[in-house]
């Protein structure tokens, strides 16, 4: 076993490098740029949730004055081009179709036509001059409707992949079947003492990111395109910007702005191609910003679901059998998360016999994104809720149940493979010394623990560390930052050159200013990156040694580095060890500047789980409810830079208690969304949430040279849980329907004393 | 030989097979040899992501494996 | 061609301003848009959201609901005002020390909001913090870190004054 590395730097909580930018209001977003003579554009949505376009006619609003393009699906090519990106986003045709429908339109605010004028309110008036017919057909508004036998179909070329149910054949709904399976599960659940089988339901939820979808784009006569935009992604931006505008991707060059949130839902391209499209037709730049509605109704939110779970327990508590059958909704194109829900359902647990169904459906609804751990806060929902019945039903504390049952090294997932070290069992172990877990609840306040678990993405990366004279050095990825990233690629930089993180100038790269690398999500950048930023910073110290060896006229191999400076073997004359600023002022001199770089691709990271307690107070006359206290455990490998690791805990959280809570798309009997704004669609406010406390765990990550796992996506996969496990806590009523919104508890709270007072 | 798990949702194809030695020194013979094997899955795996020795990679490539290397088949996942 | 735009005389972070803007353009889009000071952010356009948060006349307001006319004659301060000479408003440098932001996007409508809420009472509790703050929306922080900056640079801010 090798002795843990001292850090000097790793750990340390240094001011963001672009932070007074943030906060004095210069950052550049994705809608804060103007290009000269550039044009604003306009999208025209479809009023209905299913239809088929009849026809289009654009001629009132192309004679406008001050309209100079046009656009319809028919402008595009179509394309069968894929991206590799996991099992949200792969199929470019329909990220096509989706942003602009060509022959039907798969839910109400799918874009039909879009308009370039010199001002947005003539692109608002002329884009309602476009004369749309359609043909209106019922809508598939969730999973019950789209299964039954007599539904209509959104896709008729559509047909089930993967693991078909028997007699599964035709047309349908349903994407794809997945299964897992392990042992007997019959004969287990035989064995079993107690067993709990619910039925649990989740609507759909948006990623709620602050700044809305935003571009400027030019392409000129050449072909040759310049996209500005926020996203998590310029490269999948470039690539699927080239294959839906029928561009050649050489001649894309896509320049990140700063990213105002994103959490999944910018990785996809909704703008874009429009934007390069229309500045086309125009020969003119074309600005595109969506208002708060279109962010709600055509952009991704995450599956709303249908999951039924049952597990079967020994009387000392030992999980000996589980099923579970998950129902997600993809929205309008396949490729729901449902798969990775399975894989994350029981991944928690020792679970010798199971069996897992997985169903991807499509529904008349936006077509879902990514939103931090895609599918395993569902998931999760459902599993540790009956977790804690478990518990009540065996009348045992349910972190012990918890630790009874947990992976840990060496047990095999059940999605196949065995787990390297992993940090369950040191985060239950956590919860249950601190003192919250053990504090005296209020009266009407319940107290509810849930587990979580996210794999962690890998994938490629590249850095580029950049030294100057004067000793400084700049790294370059490409990766926008969307929480305090910069600082801790400087922090790494800072750490193998040994030279104080504020002298390291971290910067997000464009698409030709950057190694290939792809999106900032999936809890990759501090490790993935991280690793080619540390690389390349090894890089960089390479050839300070070869510099200094030359310097010495002596092997390179024989130069030592030590505290950020090289070393002369013992017995050099006349030489003292060289500082990288004292090395790098001579670099005229031997052989020219230096610059380091790493390029790699990195396997999915260690996978990390958390847990977290939440105290909720209810008042049971209104339904209200109120998270009183809340603590949040995490293994998160090492927190580089620990303010913005807390950070990433306590915004996930935020989140998760909000889907909990409050959050849900409610539709009408058409499919039209009813709460499409802030007002109507309720995030969590700061007079909603108390302090969020964090526990960092570190069980470093193998795979990583510091041992970093991610952290952004876990703290989203326990709260959902962990609130409704507080509700059954405080009114005694297992919820299984979120969100546990004042009218759905009181409206429990009220038939369950019905019953009793009936009783 | 690699030991190679199928996920279990496809053992309907495979005449019940759930684990198979396959002589592969690298990521893409093993999947051919899987395809030539059980022609009814060939297309699906091509789309699925290797786990080899517990290391998940959304895209296998040329990866190389070991003699004794523990492969699992496992679908590919998205982040947020 | 008759004349269509207003022209607006306004005092915009202590320096006299004039503008041309349409009868019903909102104020917040006179100032992305029009003065070029688009340190005041979008989020909603329907006052949910925060993002847009200015002082008008030392009043709280959101830019999205203020009509552009409006600011003829009177005093507007947005996020770029704050700051003085070469230096932070304790405010925005105690975000930065508590790692208040994440992606930032929310940041100066929280800046200008807890500038508001000092400016009214110097001295606020946790909970009085929270409410002030609640017609501000931040989806990354969760919030704990931005309550902590502002009670942070309140205490700094008395100390300063004393
Ligand atoms: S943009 Fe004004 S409150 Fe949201
Ligand atoms: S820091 Fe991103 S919305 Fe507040």
């Amino acid at each position: 076993m090798t002795t843990p590395r001292e850090f000097k730097y790793v750990g340390t909580r240094p001011i963001r490098h672009d932070g007074v930018d943030k906060v004095t209001g210069r950052a550049s977003y994705g809608a804060d740029v103007v290009w000269p003579g550039m044009l604003h554009g306009f999208v025209l949505r479809s009023p209905h949730a299913h239809a088929r376009i009849v026809s289009i006619d654009t001629r009132a609003a192309e004679a406008t004055p001050g309209v100079k393009a046009v656009l319809t699906g028919k402008d595009l090519p179509e394309t069968t081009a894929t991206i590799a990106l996991g099992e949200a986003a792969i199929d470019l045709r329909d990220v096509g179709d989706n942003m602009l429908a060509r022959t039907k339109v798969l839910y109400h605010g799918h874009a039909v036509a879009a308009v370039a004028a010199t001002t947005i309110d003539i692109a608002r008036e002329a884009a309602e001059k476009i004369q749309v017919v359609y043909e209106v057909l019922e809508p598939v508004t969730g999973i019950d409707r789209a299964i039954a036998a007599d539904a209509p179909i959104l896709h008729p070329a559509l047909r089930t992949k993967g693991a078909a149910s028997p007699g599964a054949a035709g047309p349908t709904n349903i994407a794809s079947r997945l299964e897992f399976k392990r042992g007997d599960v019959d004969a287990a659940f035989a064995e079993a003492d107690v067993v709990v089988e619910r039925e649990f339901r989740t609507p759909m939820v948006h990623q709620g990111y602050i700044e809305p979808h935003a571009c400027i784009a030019r392409c000129g006569e050449d072909g040759r395109a310049v996209v500005w935009c926020t996203t998590q992604g310029p490269f999948v931006v470039r690539d699927a910007c080239a294959a839906i505008a029928g561009l050649d991707p050489a001649h894309v060059k896509v320049i990140p702005s700063e990213i105002g949130g994103g959490f999944g839902g910018k990785i996809v391209v909704y703008l874009e191609p429009m934007a390069i499209a229309l500045s086309r037709k125009a020969q003119r730049p074309v600005k595109m910003v969506m208002g708060r509605d279109e962010v709600f109704r055509a952009t991704g939110p995450t599956s709303g679901s249908r999951v039924r779970v049952k597990l079967g327990a020994k009387r000392d508590g030992t999980l000996v059998a589980a099923t579970a059958s998950l129902w997600y909704e993809a929205g309008a194109y396949r490729g729901s998360p449902v798969g990775a829900g399975a894989m994350c359902a029981l991944a928690a647990y020792k679970i010798p016999s199971f069996f897992i169904e997985a169903h991807d459906v499509v529904v008349n609804k936006p077509k879902v994104a990514a939103y931090r751990a895609p599918g395993s806060p569902i998931a999760a929902f459902a599993v540790e809720s009956v977790v804690d019945e478990i518990a009540r039903e065996l009348k045992m504390d349910p972190i012990e149940l918890r630790l009874k049952n947990a992976n840990a090294e060496g047990d095999k997932a059940p999605y196949g493979p065995k787990y390297g070290p992993i940090g369950l069992k040191q985060i239950l172990e956590a919860a249950r010394n601190h003192p919250h877990w053990t504090s005296p609840l209020a009266a009407n306040q319940g107290r509810g623990i849930a587990v979580g678990f996210w794999f962690n993405a890998g994938m490629n990366s590249s850095a580029t560390v950049i030294l100057d004279t004067d000793g400084s050095a700049a790294v370059v990825t490409g990766n926008p930052d969307i929480g305090g990233t910069r600082a801790a690629q400087a922090i790494m930089v800072a750490e193998e050159l040994g030279i104080p993180v504020e002298r390291v100038r971290p910067g997000v790269g464009d698409t030709d200013g950057s190694g290939y690398t792809d999106l900032t999500g999936g809890s990759r950048v501090c490790y993935a990156t991280g690793m080619a930023v540390i690389r390349a910073a090894e890089d960089v110290r390479d050839q300070l040694k070869a510099r200094a060896a030359q310097i010495w006229n002596v092997a390179v191999d024989a130069v030592g580095w030590e505290n950020g400076r090289a070393i002369p073997p013992a017995g050099t004359e006349k030489a003292e060890a060289m500082t990288v600023a004292g090395l790098a002022a001579k670099m005229a001199h031997t052989g020219g500047p230096i610059v380091g770089r790493a390029s790699l691709y990195a396997p999915m990271a260690g996978p990390a789980f958390g847990a977290h307690i939440c105290d909720l107070e209810v008042d049971s006359e209104t339904g209200q409810s109120k998270v009183v206290r809340y603590t949040v455990f995490q293994d998160v490998g090492r927190a580089v830079h620990p303010g913005y690791v807390e950070g990433q805990m306590q915004g996930g959280a935020a989140q998760g208690i909000g889907w909990a809570l409050n959050e849900e798309y409610i539709y009408d009997a058409d499919g039209v969304m009813e709460n499409a704004g802030f007002l109507d669609y309720r995030m969590p406010v700061a007079s909603d949430l108390p302090m969020i406390d964090t526990v960092i765990i570190e069980v470093p990550n193998p795979l990583h040279p510091y041992g970093v796992r991610g952290v952004g996506e876990v703290p989203i996969v326990p709260p959902l849980a962990a609130v409704a496990n507080a509700m059954r806590d405080a009114t005694g009523i297992r919820f299984t329907e979120l969100p546990l919104s004042p009218p759905r508890v009181l409206e429990a709270i009220e038939a369950a004393s019905a019953v009793s007072v009936g009783a | 030989m690699a030991t190679v798990h199928l996920p279990s949702g496809l053992t309907q194809y495979t005449g019940g097979v759930e684990t198979i030695d396959i002589d592969a020194a690298r990521v893409p013979e093993l999947i051919a040899a899987l395809g030539h094997r059980f022609p009814q899955i060939a297309e699906q795996l091509g789309e699925m992501a290797v786990a080899i020795d517990g290391e998940i990679y959304q895209d296998p490539g040329y990866q190389l494996l070991r003699a004794d290397s523990d492969v699992h088949l496992v679908p590919r996942i998205a982040g947020g | 061609m008759t004349v269509t735009k207003l022209h607006i005389e306004t005092t915009i972070n202590g320096e006299p301003r004039e503008f041309l803007c349409d009868s019903h353009e909102t104020l917040l889009s006179a100032l992305r848009n029009g003065l070029g000071l688009t340190g005041t952010k979008e989020g909603c356009a329907t006052g949910d959201c925060g993002a847009c948060s200015i002082l008008l006349d030392g009043r709280l307001v959101p830019a999205c609901l203020v009509l552009a006319p409006e600011a003829q004659g009177r005093a507007v301060t947005t996020i770029e005002g704050l700051s003085s000479g070469d230096a932070l408003h304790p405010l925005q440098q105690k975000f930065l020390e508590h790692a208040a932001l994440q992606c930032g996007v929310c940041t100066p409508g929280f800046i200008v909001a807890a500038k508001a809420l000092l400016d009214a009472k110097p001295n606020p509790s946790e909970d009085e913090t929270r409410y002030w703050l609640a017609g501000n929306l931040c989806r990354c922080t969760g919030y704990d870190k931005i309550i902590r900056a502002v009670l942070d640079a309140a205490s700094e801010m008395k100390e300063s004054a004393i």
